[in-house]
């Protein structure tokens, strides 16, 4: 019998894997960025039945709020007659589907069999999917066990994220910040850089130097 | 028939379909920004697998901060890319990247 667990993700897998084939198969750019925006949400929902509470909530704040706006935002800049087919010609299609078909049945062949060495069944030891916290939780609501209230931090992978970035985690964390600013900095520059120069190569005054020319 | 209990194959499958969906969309696409969101796909692919096995794995959270660090260089990458396409509209009038050879002239 399917457990609810796997009627969710098997919805989330449909919903993604639906999404994303509109992506990759659209002609409209538009319709690509807004079925991005389902495959992002079903992510979100994938990590929270892997028990990935933090990154679930991070994925939609980060992915739906930042670079899909951004995307967005960048088709709405780019594109005058949104209903141009811009995918190739099918000469260069039929290659890249035999690509992606052979490295799909690869991996599958791989991952099917599933001869897999289980580590382990049980989750991590905070996740609502283990069975020490379901105890927890049934026990909390017998109104038993005050030293329950007392162990914190054992629902929910937030405060434990934070401890393993300050501590483990902290020389790539402060990297990772330096890699953000700088390319936020960067990308501030190479968006800048063209107005400041416009004399010269902006499409405006190219268009204006060949009407001129003729 | 026997069922089998969604486990570790099933997300590593999954991730593997939206690897190659993403692939697909990144040879096939002339837009620019489609290529971008081909990378997006490709990035949550392995995002999936990175907290699949932190769920399923002996890596226990050290998974899903290598994928809060992917995020982060995904924020990055596309504020760059972004940047940079549309500088290349400016530039020649349109995204399609079979004209981007002509930045070396």
């Amino acid at each position: 019998m399917p457990q609810l667990f796997d009627i969710f993700f098997y919805l989330f897998a449909a919903a993604i894997v639906a999404s994303a084939a509109v992506v990759c198969f659209s002609r409209n750019i538009v319709h690509a960025a807004f079925s991005l925006l389902f495959t992002f949400f079903g992510v979100a929902g994938i990590y929270v039945l892997l028990s990935a509470d933090f990154l679930a909530v991070s994925q939609i704040l980060i992915y739906v709020g930042g670079i899909l706006v951004l995307l967005v935002f960048g088709v709405m800049l780019t594109n005058r007659v949104t209903n141009i087919d811009l995918r190739s010609a099918l000469g260069a299609r039929i290659p890249a589907l035999i690509i992606c078909g052979a490295l799909l049945a690869l991996l599958v062949s791989i991952l099917i069999p599933g001869h897999w060495i289980s580590f382990s069944d049980t989750p991590w030891k905070g996740s609502p999917w283990h069975t020490n916290a379901i105890e927890q939780v049934t026990k909390v609501t017998q109104g038993a066990a005050r030293e329950i209230l007392d162990h914190q931090g054992s629902y929910g992978t937030a405060s434990e994220i934070g401890k393993l970035l300050m501590t483990d985690y902290l020389l790539p964390f402060e990297l990772i910040s330096i890699v953000l600013i700088v390319a936020l900095i960067g990308a501030a520059m190479i968006a800048r850089r063209e107005s400041n120069s416009s004399t010269q190569s902006t499409l405006s005054t190219r268009k204006f130097k060949e009407e001129a020319a003729r | 028939m026997n069922y089998t209990p969604v486990g570790l194959p099933h997300f590593l499958v999954l991730s593997a379909v939206l690897l190659v969906l993403g692939i697909f969309t990144m040879l096939t696409r002339r837009n620019a920004i489609a290529v971008l969101m081909g990378i997006e796909l490709i990035l949550n692919a392995a995002n999936i697998n990175f907290v699949a096995f932190a769920r399923y794995g002996a890596i226990n959270l050290g998974g899903q901060i290598v994928a809060i660090f992917v995020i982060v260089m995904a924020a990055c990458e596309a504020a760059v890319a972004l940047a940079i396409v549309l500088n290349l509209y400016k530039r020649q009038g349109s995204i399609n990247v079979r004209e981007a050879h002509k930045l070396r002239d």
